[in-house]
């Protein structure tokens, strides 16, 4: 066949809208279909044991399916160290559903629920959290969420790891209200350089605001030791033994680590999450959700305060099967259940459909958790070297937006770009300053101003990046500390940021924050699951946003105020006198050929131009002129006593010689009207006033003197743009407003002639 | 005044008196002024096995027992140096130690006055014999 038969025969779409969805964002990602044995499915697993506990004489003799003998590492752990089995027998003995049903009763409060969970095994805590829906799943981490405000976590890195951009971004992270900033690298030896540049930023931004540099464990626990970071999420578990060996890891060494880290005073989070184990292809055949509920419960078992899950860096994994949001969100409130501290993920990129991820992101934004992200990427995605950035930089007026939408905190404020600009550069600044004190390569002006001002990183110029690396080693032989960074700062004139810096080393005497999900406000004070706990117990208790946090997040720098809107425009200003020219009341017209052109009470007073900027008096011409040329008489009248156009174009009419006119709202709305119609009927309506030019308005009077006319008429050709009522319509409802505070109630229609001197020359 | 888990957390604003540094400085001598004069070294800002344990009372107060032994088995940890942690930890992670190397951990960390975290080496060799996590 010729090749351009075979083109004809080649497959061919067979809708240009199946074609069209194909090609969205959302299609470059892969759904499957579960498999069970690979543990590609989200909960209720074919393979997933059964609740089961038997305890003789206070020794476990089967957990979920399993006798003694087969207890794997995982589970040996949770018998030594997880189940409490004093509550063992009265928790394993509630029906799922009464526990279930407990989980959203307002009046079954938190701690009851925890001190279930204490005996309930990773089959039934799963058997049981399966059994709620979405929003029930939203109602119970509300309410079992360990401190009573929600909070959030920041990612602060860059490509080109510059320390002045590092401290200007950490500074605006805490800011902007985050609680915690994480910061990593992408060549390890920068560790130090990284920690420190992240805790000055961190605490000219914000006093208080705990920070982590996520390095391998043994650089990790030094810098803590120097001070230089307060808390660690590297700690990962996982829910079958061989991944968890495969990880390098028993639930013996990790809960070691966290009590290694704990004894130099780190705040320690463990790390888990749905999808780990099919991704490292040893899931036993079970699901994600039951092998999560191992996961938080070797974590609570290993005396952790609280864990980073939401499925983490495999969230994409498990979106990619059926009820894989749902999952997640599950495994949150699982760990809330257990009592631990939420991070709760929403760090790794979902999803590329921007619905798609928020539309997840939900589950845990609106109830709330201790950490809504595990990483908000305070800079732009490219200099995420998390390889995360779910929301970014570029994002961040969203996420203000939706939680003024829906009135939540969901732990990000609005800070003026002034406010933000101070910030950023007084941390460079100061980092500037403390690598100056301490001999470290030389922060340079340039780069305090690049990284003030910049997008990213690639505004910045390029450092000695063997000069970076080879002080960063000798920083750690020198054994600078905390100590030695804030007395720098003290040095240099950066009082409140060495006291700042001071203040988080000091902290680590009392150690209060290594208690449940604490963080510490400006003030040093640590706000934890013990000082200021969830007792949320319906409505009116518990953490709401309202009084001056509800202002704050109220103010977005870009929201405008109401009553100003236009008012500065001269074009609506009192003072240039009106474009019309009122007469006496408009008569009944007999002439056959006359157009009553009817313009509303504000045209060309209060208001004086269309809401897409054309002003009134060419308006007004351009209407009269197109009644003209196919042979109408235009006669301008304007209707006082109504705002709505359906009735100031049929008032119009009603005075017509010919029976037809045209009604003009202030605003630019036109509709062509006939006496003998209803007043919401019409000819022809043109509600598209942000679209219209003047020579549309020229259209619409030839239509109208086309009908009075009798001659056939072709509809105006419209356009539409169906975003023009989302952008406009707060300019729409103001001017609205405007037009319906000039009318007249009950005052006749009056003539009006243009006042040809007022028109400013075009 | 004896110390009250239930009302006395946070220690560092509700109970600074019984918060010092390891050579004894009170909370309330620790001041950048004192940095700068040298009176407070960093080595000095932790928290003594005292303090770990109070927070373990708190803990245990507040329901939560694995976080109290945890904070129990960190105030043991305060007086291990950096190296031998971090070569305990090595220790516990899979197919690294023998029986018996193991058994030496545990026996030295009760020779630092930490019998908790002894325990729990043992506890781990036990499980890890019976898992084949042990090096042959």
């Amino acid at each position: 066949m010729p090749e351009r038969d075979l083109d004809a025969a080649a497959p061919r779409a067979h809708s240009a809208r199946f074609a069209s969805r194909a090609r969205s964002e959302l299609r470059r990602e892969t759904l499957i279909a579960p498999w069970a044995e690979l543990g590609l499915l989200a909960a209720d697993g074919p393979g997933d044991p059964k609740p089961e506990l038997v305890v003789e004489d206070g020794r476990v003799l089967r957990l979920d399916g399993r006798a003694a003998a087969e207890f794997d590492v995982i589970d040996r752990f949770l018998v030594a160290h997880g189940l409490d089995l004093d509550v063992a027998a009265e928790a394993m003995a509630l029906p799922d559903v009464e526990v279930a049903r407990r989980l959203v009763d307002v009046d079954a409060p938190r701690g009851e629920l925890v001190r279930l969970a204490r005996g309930m095994t990773p089959a039934k805590l799963a058997s049981v959290i399966g059994l709620l829906d979405p929003v029930e799943l939203m109602f119970a981490l509300k309410k079992l969420r360990a401190r009573r405000a929600p909070g959030n976590q920041a990612h602060v890195t860059n490509l080109k790891e510059s320390p002045a951009l590092l401290a200007a971004d950490a500074a605006e992270a805490a800011r902007r209200g985050f609680a915690e900033i994480e910061t990593t690298v992408a060549v390890a030896r920068y560790a130090p350089l990284n920690a420190i540049a992240l805790l000055v930023g961190s605490q000219t931004g914000r006093p208080g605001v705990m920070t982590q540099c996520a390095v391998e464990e043994r650089r990790n626990l030094e810098l803590a030791i120097r001070g230089l970071v307060t808390y660690a999420e590297t700690l990962s578990v996982y829910g079958t033994e061989p991944v968890f060996v495969d990880g390098d890891d028993t639930p013996w060494s990790k809960a070691f680590l966290g009590a290694a880290y704990a004894s130099r005073g780190v705040k320690v989070r463990f790390t888990s999450g749905t999808g780990s184990e099919a991704l490292m292809g040893e899931a036993q055949g079970l699901s994600m959700l039951y092998l999560e509920a191992r996961c938080v419960s070797v974590v609570r078992a290993a005396g952790a305060q609280g864990v980073q899950n939401g499925s983490i860096s495999c969230v994409a994994l498990v979106l990619a099967v059926p009820g894989g949001t749902r999952a997640i969100l599950a495994e949150n409130v699982l760990a809330a259940w257990l009592d631990l501290e939420v991070a709760s993920g929403n760090d790794a990129i979902a999803s590329h459909s921007a619905i798609r991820k928020t539309a997840k992101l939900m589950g845990q934004f609106l109830p709330g958790t201790d950490f809504v992200t595990s990483g908000y990427s305070v800079m732009p995605r490219h200099d995420n070297t998390f390889g995360g950035g779910n929301y970014d930089a570029d994002d961040l007026d969203e996420w203000l937006t939706v939680q003024r939408d829906w009135q939540v905190d969901a732990g990000i404020e609005p800070v003026p770009e002034a406010e933000v600009l101070r910030v950023r550069e007084r941390a460079a600044r100061a980092v500037q300053a403390v690598f100056g004190e301490l001999g470290l390569p030389e922060i340079t002006d340039v780069e305090v101003e690049a990284a003030t001002r910049a997008y990213d990183s690639s505004d910045l110029p390029d450092r000695d990046r063997a000069a970076d690396v080879e002080a960063a080693d000798a920083l750690l032989d020198r054994r600078i500390t905390g100590v030695d960074i804030a007395l720098a700062l003290d040095r240099r004139g950066f009082d409140d940021v060495a006291a700042a810096v001071f203040g988080m080393q000091r902290q680590r005497l009392a150690a209060d924050y290594l208690q449940t999900s604490a963080v510490i406000d400006a003030a040093g004070l640590v706000h934890s699951a013990v000082s200021d706990p969830n007792v949320y117990t319906g409505p009116g208790t518990g953490y709401r946003l309202e009084g001056e946090r509800w202002e704050l997040l109220q103010a977005l720098p870009h929201v405008e105020n109401p009553r100003l809107l236009g008012a500065d425009d001269p074009l609506t200003t009192e003072a240039q006198g009106p474009v019309v020219a009122e007469g006496g009341p408009a008569p009944v017209g007999d002439d056959p050929t006359e157009v009553v052109v009817a313009v509303g009470p504000a045209f060309g007073g209060a208001i004086r131009h269309t809401i897409n900027g054309l002003e009134h008096v060419d308006v007004l011409r351009a209407v009269c002129e197109g009644v003209s040329e196919v042979g109408g008489t235009p006669r301008p009248v304007r209707v006082r006593r109504v705002a709505d156009v359906a009735f100031i174009a049929h008032d119009g009419a009603r005075l017509s010689g010919s029976r037809v006119a045209i009604g003009l709202q202030s605003k630019g709305t036109a509709v062509i009207q006939r006496a003998d119609l209803q007043p919401l009927d019409n000819l022809e309506l043109f509600g598209m006033s942000p679209l219209y030019s003047l020579e549309s308005y020229r259209a619409m009077g030839r239509n109208a003197a086309g009908y009075a006319l009798g001659h056939r008429v072709g509809p105006v050709p419209t356009e539409l743009d169906n975003f023009a009522r989302a952008k406009l319509i707060v300019h729409t409802t103001l001017l609205q407003a405007r037009e319906a505070r000039a009318v007249v109630p009950g005052a006749p229609a009056v003539e009006v002639a243009l006042v040809e001197a007022a028109v400013p020359s075009a | 005044m004896a110390f009250d888990p239930t009302r006395d957390y946070p220690l560092g604003t509700r109970r600074p008196d019984l918060v010092t540094t390891p050579t004894g400085t009170p909370l309330d001598r620790v001041t950048l002024a004192a940095a700068r004069d040298g009176t407070v070294a960093h080595d000095e800002l932790r928290a003594t096995p005292e303090t770990l344990r109070r927070q373990a009372e708190v803990a245990r107060a507040a329901g939560r027992r694995q976080l109290a032994d945890n904070l129990e088995r960190a105030a043991e940890l305060t007086g291990v140096p950096e190296d031998e942690l971090l070569a305990v930890y090595t220790a516990l992670r899979p197919a690294r130690s023998t029986a018996a190397e193991l058994a030496a951990w545990a026996a030295r960390l009760d020779r630092r006055a930490a019998p908790l975290t002894a325990a729990f080496v043992r506890e781990a060799a036990a499980a890890y014999r019976e898992r084949g996590l042990l090096r042959a």
